[in-house]
């Protein structure tokens, strides 16, 4: 039999990969299973008593109509989001690849919206969509639209999407740009030559090379819907009006901050991790092979 | 957010440990008041500080009434929690269930031999926080009742009188809308006005079980015929513009200050605000009453909120609340903060001293609130609401109420809907409280 081990073990790797380590268990491992805990139990809010029950917290969730419908709400609002963010930033970045004068200045101005945090992002918009002094609202009813978002759900869906959707822009600009300039000039000058007019290269020379910039903002920009995108719905709707702007992590702050339903806040938590996971794979596995690197 | 909370409570614990070398004991006290009423809030305790050498009340403001009472409830579980904490009145069912974690007012008083006569307290104002058996839970500190706001100017313009009835309300709206206003009416805190407070002055039942006062398995019977005929009729005012819904809470303000409605319905407490918004003449009057069902009004109730000592502190530090919640009930601090805010005074003193001061006759119309509140004799309808989770329970009331403005339910269906989801986060309460 050989030795099972040919050369003296050192400690120094598992020194070195200790602190990821650590840094995992201790921000992600061990929140993560105090939620996978805290969604057995029902527990008023001080924590004076405490009932384990098992998973009725889920079944409370399943059953719940409310619950249910904030799913289609977080499908429709993510993958909104998504699109008008990306198409958005690759429009622009077409554009920004071709320009040759005052690129630097052009690419900085769009680069801005991302240096604004969220919540600022959110309280620009409510200003400017506030039904009553805003200055949308007053240019909308020129054309015979009344705004009302505060009433009107659809305007308020629309509303927080354009929000977070501006938000994005800027990020979404910077890699599809940054993905368009390493794209080998000889290949687009051979198009050229062949008489491939602008439009013509985009789509069959641009947007195949930069696939997999997109299906990794696809990936960034749909975990940013569902997650980042609360402060903006927190300062523009609060979730309403009658519950129109309530996606699936507004609802887990909803219900665990304001509510203190500490056990149903946790269950849904650990259903979005569900989600999140069951999502990344999918998209891994079957999107990415359709990728051409 | 949790860091946020351990990190404050980290950074309270901290401030605690390094000024105990001085002889002053240090009482904290987290509230909500931001802006205006959070200078005046720091001006009470420095004022309370400077009367006196022993204690001192360190003032921290944790944000709105909600992240303030989570604020206090993580700081809790993390065993630092402030000594004082100002907690509106929705979570009075959440703070008198939690058992262990607090110190009932009356009791600590007693335990700091302070003095303290429950009669010289507003019988509208208290009754809202004592337990069954009469027990004072928590100092009612920024208490209101909503009242209706009109704007003077346009009301004399289109030649209407301030409205006592419904039926006023909506001739009245149709007057100013035919004068060329936007709108006649809104309102704020639709749950509060509408739903909680209509009731009551209605003398009708909110839920059973006294409201909640007598028993945890209480269930809303709010989903009645004649809340929901009123609740119809507001939709129906929607047409012409009659009636305007402009958001939860506060968020209508801008409606009534900007002259697009001439009336509003909401807390007295907005005193302060239109004061400073609006560029016309406004005063208050009572909350309109619906004829058909009751003769006269019986009285409002409160909102706003109270402020509750949390066990765990040392003897030392609650002979500090108790000296400070005497402080605050002196007739001046009181009058004071009455006539600064337009919050409603809690002793009857601080009333008849800002009457003798001549603060009612020089702004006619600010005492409608204690007016409102003290119309009658409480009754098991109009005393007040004990229903836990009552949080998430005017949320679910504010959605469904959103519907019906929005068209999309009738008022029965949407207090029916309001009234089952309600009974569900009742029960739900009721089993974490066992």
């Amino acid at each position: 039999m050989l030795k099972r081990v040919h050369f003296p073990s050192s400690p120094l790797p598992y020194l070195l990969v200790a602190p990821q380590i650590i840094v995992t268990i201790v921000f992600f491992m061990w929140p993560a299973s105090q939620a996978l805990y805290q969604s057995l139990l029902i527990e008023d809010a001080f924590g004076l008593s405490t009932e384990f029950v098992w998973f009725e917290n889920f079944a409370a969730l399943l059953d719940d109509k409310q619950y249910l419908s904030t799913f289609w709400r977080t499908a429709v609002f993510s993958s909104l989001v998504a699109f008008l963010s990306m198409s958005v930033a690759l429009i622009l970045a077409g554009f920004a690849d071709r320009v040759v004068k005052g690129a630097t200045t052009y690419r900085t101005l769009l680069i801005w919206p991302y240096a604004v945090a969220p919540v600022l992002a959110g309280a620009l918009w409510v200003f400017m969509f506030n039904p009553t002094l805003g200055i949308f609202p007053y240019f909308l009813e020129m054309v015979g639209i009344k705004w009302n978002h505060y009433l009107n759900g659809r305007q308020a869906m629309g509303l927080v999407i354009g929000a977070a959707a501006w938000k994005q822009v800027a990020y979404n600009f910077l890699f599809y740009l940054a993905a368009m300039q390493s794209i080998p000039r000889s290949i687009i000058e051979a198009a050229a030559i062949d008489g491939a007019g602008p439009v013509k290269r985009f789509w069959t020379q641009t947007l195949p090379l930069i696939s997999p910039t997109t299906f990794f903002l696809i990936v960034i920009n749909v975990v940013y819907a569902f997650f980042e995108t609360f402060g903006i719905i927190h300062v523009v709707t609060q979730g309403g009006p009658a519950n129109a702007t309530t996606i699936l992590v507004y609802k887990v702050f909803n219900d665990g901050f304001v509510g203190l339903d500490l056990g149903g806040s946790a269950a849904q938590s650990v259903i979005l991790m569900v989600i999140v996971i069951v999502m990344t794979v999918v998209q891994f596995r079957y999107v990415e092979k359709k990728v051409e690197y | 957010m949790t860091f946020n909370f351990t990190g404050t409570a980290l950074a309270a614990a901290l401030t605690l440990a390094t000024t105990a070398a001085y002889a002053e004991v240090e009482v904290q006290w987290w509230h909500a008041m931001g802006g205006t009423n959070g200078e005046r809030v720091n001006k009470i305790a420095a004022d309370f500080n400077a009367t006196q050498s022993d204690y001192k009340v360190v003032p921290s403001y944790k944000g709105n009434y909600t992240e303030t009472m989570t604020a206090a409830i993580a700081a809790f579980r993390a065993n630092e929690q402030p000594q004082i904490v100002q907690v509106f009145e929705v979570g009075t069912a959440t703070m008198m269930a939690a058992k262990g974690a607090i110190y009932p007012i009356e009791q600590l008083m007693k335990d700091a031999g302070e003095p303290f006569d429950k009669s010289d307290y507003l019988p509208a104002v208290i009754s809202y926080y004592q337990t069954p058996e009469g027990q004072l839970l928590s100092m009612p500190f920024n208490s209101s009742t909503p009242v209706l706001w009109y704007n003077k100017d346009a009301l004399d313009a289109a030649g209407a009188e301030a409205p006592t009835t419904w039926a006023d309300v909506k001739s009245v709206s149709q007057k100013l809308v035919d004068n060329g206003m936007k709108c006649g009416v809104s309102f704020g805190w639709q749950s509060w006005v509408m739903i909680e407070n209509y009731s009551a002055w209605h003398n009708l039942e909110m839920g059973t079980k006294e409201n909640g006062f007598a028993g945890f398995d209480t269930e809303f019977t709010f989903n009645n015929a004649k809340v929901a005929a009123r609740l119809d009729d507001i939709a129906s005012m929607q047409e012409g513009n009659l009636f305007q819904y402009g958001g939860r809470r506060g968020d209508s303000l801008p409606l009534f200050t900007n002259g697009e409605c001439g009336m509003w319905m909401n807390s007295s407490a907005y005193y302060g605000s239109i004061k400073k918004q609006a560029t016309f003449n406004f005063a208050q009057t009572m909350l309109p009453l619906d004829k058909g069902l009751a003769s006269a009004p019986q009285n409002s109730i409160i909102g706003g909120a109270t402020l509750w000592a949390l066990s765990g502190g040392s003897d030392e530090q609650y002979k500090g609340v108790a000296k400070f919640m005497t402080y605050l009930s002196s007739p001046e601090v009181q009058a004071w903060w009455h006539q600064e805010t337009g919050y409603v005074p809690i002793t009857t003193a601080a009333y008849e001293l800002s009457k003798t001061q001549g603060f009612y006759d020089s702004n006619p119309g600010t005492d409608t609130a204690i007016i409102q509140l003290s119309l009658n004799t409480p009754t098991p309808n109009s005393r007040g609401l004990r229903f836990g989770n009552f949080v998430q329970i005017r949320d679910v009331i504010n959605e469904e109420m959103e519907a019906l403005w929005g068209g999309s339910k009738n008022a029965t269906q949407a207090l029916d809907d309001a009234a089952s989801r309600g009974n569900t986060l009742l029960r739900k309460f009721e089993r974490t409280v066992k």
